[in-house]
């Protein structure tokens, strides 16, 4: 009897140690689940989603259960990728938050800027450079297009601008293959 | 010399009507020089070049507009002397029809040539680097239809075993190689010669389909008169898509470029024989990449034939120097029949890549009939030449599941066409690979920028935590300090030492501001 007592804890005391040991030796830095739901977020950091952030709204879709059709500039396509992630059904996207729209860039009106540094501070990407009294302007490759510099703007100049298609950005479109249709291809050959 | 070497077959492939006669039976004429030159400041695999020159600035032939910027980069050159009259947008050979940057060009007539590259006829004595060097300065690119710097693929470090020059051309309509192959044979030698030297290796193959008899028998002439045991000329069997690089080098060696690799990492490198000849130009006659041959074909054109032609020219002169359009012209597609695309205007230059112009009558080019369902009947997977499952891909591709397609190699795919030519159902697959493959890579341009737009955020975030935490710690150093002094009456007496202060201060700024006043 003695025995049996003292063997079971004396595992018990020694798989204890050894878990004790793992936790600390190999904890896991913040919440892997929270990085993958925040990869896949767009990063716009506009906050549209009620949330102040991306990570932010990825915590609160973890532990807040807070609904994943929250996000207007991921739309439809990250609305998807996050209930494929989190085995949720897909839905709409919540119309209260936003609508898709295709990406824009901010971009100061240069001869109306008063240089009040009110945008500098609002762009959560540090994405507009200026002083105060100094004329400021957008980095255009940095900006995200969240739109928080527009509120903000005492003298609106600030305008959203939608990024052309250049060669490097263009996308082949998905073929139309629905009845009634007939494709012409670009190319044939005379058979 | 011509040897009987040892030849495999690639998976797939079909054989197809060649039309080459359409247009090979003339000899390669020279085309007039046009009034104006379009040159798009990107006409190769990479980063768009940067241009130089500015506008109303006076040009030589072969001066550079543009600069390389990084590395797998190529600059333009004026193709003929001139006039800079524009750099801007303008439309360009492009599949998307989209305009893109240009330097444009009022040509004087006078073809007046700039001497910045002199010749290195002794390019035996100088090294790879060097060579590699004129090479990148010339600005040559593959001329197959890649257009990928050929510098760079010179770059191939040590282990190389053969080059391979393709003269392959296996697809329907195009016969400029071959028309280069009959009369510019000895500067394809050359450039091999030059090629062989730069990569410092010792031996190459020069392929040609068997349907290019008069190719083959000027090639194996130059290759008698130069007496190089190191470069051979194969004949190949004439079956599409042999040209492609892969494809080309199984049927050579019996070897298998590994998926998402490329040839050099099993010792080979392809080069297309144009690319050899304009190597040879740029070396020994200091000539930059400024004229190449198309191929001008079709029933949609009056007289069907290869020209060289000035890079920049507007496909509207190549065609006028032609004879102009038929009654018959519905199609002006650049490349060939099978992997060629759309031209929306002729108004867009003849660029690097341009190897054909077919402008085809509704003979040449047939509408695709109304796709059906896929039946699963795996005629693509029989015929497709990087032994892949179209027809698994297209389900995914369809669907949108971009993430299953790379389990089944959608990158290997080189866009031929035989999967698209053989389906019963007409289902245009090689549009939806092309689709899938553009998805992919816009969403990874769009996961890059998220992720930097990540780190800029965090940064910020941090950087105004930090200045929170800071000016908290001020402030509560500065309330320890006056507690510190103890009692109401301590504190009072540091108050009132500071108002003391900001007393003096004032009663010191204000004379000068009164003496203003009077002023």
């Amino acid at each position: 009897m003695l025995t049996a007592i003292l063997a079971v804890s004396g595992l018990a005391a020694g798989f204890g140690l050894l878990l004790g040991f793992a936790a600390v030796r190999f904890r896991t830095e913040g919440d892997p689940v929270v990085d993958k739901i925040d990869a896949l977020l767009p990063q716009t950091q506009c906050a549209q989603c009620g949330f102040p952030g991306c990570r932010p709204y990825a915590q609160a879709i973890l532990n807040e259960g807070a609904d994943i059709n929250r996000c207007p500039p991921g739309g439809e396509a990250t609305i998807r990728a996050l209930a494929d992630l989190l085995d949720r059904e897909p839905k709409p996207l919540d119309p209260e938050r936003g609508e898709e729209k295709p990406p824009a860039v901010a971009v100061i009106d240069e001869r109306v800027c008063i240089g009040c540094t009110l945008c500098i501070q609002a762009c959560p990407v540090d994405a507009i450079l200026g002083a105060a009294k100094q004329m400021h302007t957008v980095i255009a490759s940095e900006c995200t297009g969240c739109e928080l510099c527009i509120e903000p703007c005492p003298v609106d100049c600030i305008e959203m601008i939608p990024e052309p298609t250049t060669l490097t950005t263009w996308r082949w479109p998905k073929p139309d293959t629905s009845p009634g249709t007939t494709t012409t291809s670009p190319a044939w050959p005379k058979a | 010399m011509s040897s009987e070497r040892r030849l495999w077959r690639f998976h797939g492939g079909l054989h197809l009507p060649g039309h080459k006669a359409l247009s090979n039976t003339e000899p390669l004429d020279i085309a007039p020089l046009p009034a104006r030159l379009v040159h798009p400041v990107a006409q190769h695999i990479g980063s768009p070049s940067e241009p130089i020159v500015e506008v109303g600035e006076k040009v030589l032939r072969g001066q550079p507009l543009t600069r390389a910027n990084g590395y797998v980069c190529s600059p333009v050159h004026a193709a003929s002397s001139g006039t800079v009259v524009s750099i801007g947008p303008h439309p360009v050979p492009h599949p998307s029809g989209l305009d893109a940057e240009c330097v444009i060009i009022r040509t004087d007539g006078h073809d007046s040539p700039y001497e910045g590259f002199p010749p290195l006829s002794n390019y035996q004595t100088l090294n790879a680097p060097a060579l590699r060097a004129r090479v990148r300065e010339c600005g040559i690119v593959g001329l197959g239809g890649a257009a990928f710097p050929t510098a760079v693929k010179l770059n191939a470090g040590v282990g190389m075993r053969l080059l391979i020059l393709n003269g392959a051309e296996c697809e329907p309509y195009i016969s400029c190689d071959d028309s280069l192959m009959r009369h510019r044979a000895v500067e394809i030698i050359a450039g091999a010669q030059v090629m062989l030297h730069a990569l410092e290796i010792r031996h190459c193959c020069i392929a040609i389909e068997e349907d290019k008899p008069e190719a083959l028998d000027s090639l194996e002439a130059a290759l008698k008169r130069a007496d190089d045991p190191r470069i051979e000329v194969t004949r190949v069997p004439a079956i599409y898509p042999e040209g492609g690089e892969r494809q080309l080098i199984e049927v050579l060696t019996g070897k298998q470029v590994p998926a998402a690799g490329i040839p050099a990492d099993i010792g080979m490198l392809c080069h297309n024989v144009g690319t050899a000849a304009a190597v040879a130009r740029a070396v020994l006659y200091g000539e930059p990449l400024i004229s190449r041959v198309i191929t001008v074909t079709g029933h949609g054109g009056a007289h069907p034939r290869n020209l060289e032609v000035r890079l920049g020219t507007p496909m509207a002169d190549v065609v006028a120097s032609c004879g102009g359009y038929t009654s018959e012209a519905r199609h002006l597609i650049m490349g060939g029949a099978m992997m060629g695309f759309s031209l929306s205007t002729d108004a867009v230059p003849v660029i690097k890549a341009s190897n054909c112009l077919l402008v085809g009558s509704p003979e040449d080019i047939k509408p695709r009939q109304q796709s059906m369902p896929c039946i699963r009947c795996g005629e693509c997977a029989q015929v497709c030449p990087a032994q892949l499952l179209p027809q698994q891909l297209y389900w995914h591709a369809r669907a949108e599941e971009f993430d299953k397609l790379e389990p089944f190699n959608l990158f290997d795919c080189i866009e031929c066409g035989c999967c698209d030519l053989v389906c019963p159902s007409q289902i245009p697959l090689t549009q939806y690979f092309r689709f899938a493959k553009s998805e992919i890579w816009a969403r990874e341009r769009e996961r890059r920028q998220s992720d930097v737009a990540r780190e800029r955020f965090e940064n910020r975030k941090s950087r105004i935590e930090l200045a929170e935490a800071e000016r908290k710690k001020r402030l509560e150093a500065k309330t320890r300090a006056l507690k510190k002094s103890g009692s109401s009456a301590a504190s009072k007496a540091v108050i009132d030492e500071v108002m003391a202060r900001v007393k003096a201060k004032e009663a010191a700024a204000a004379p000068p501001s009164r003496h203003e006043d009077a002023d």
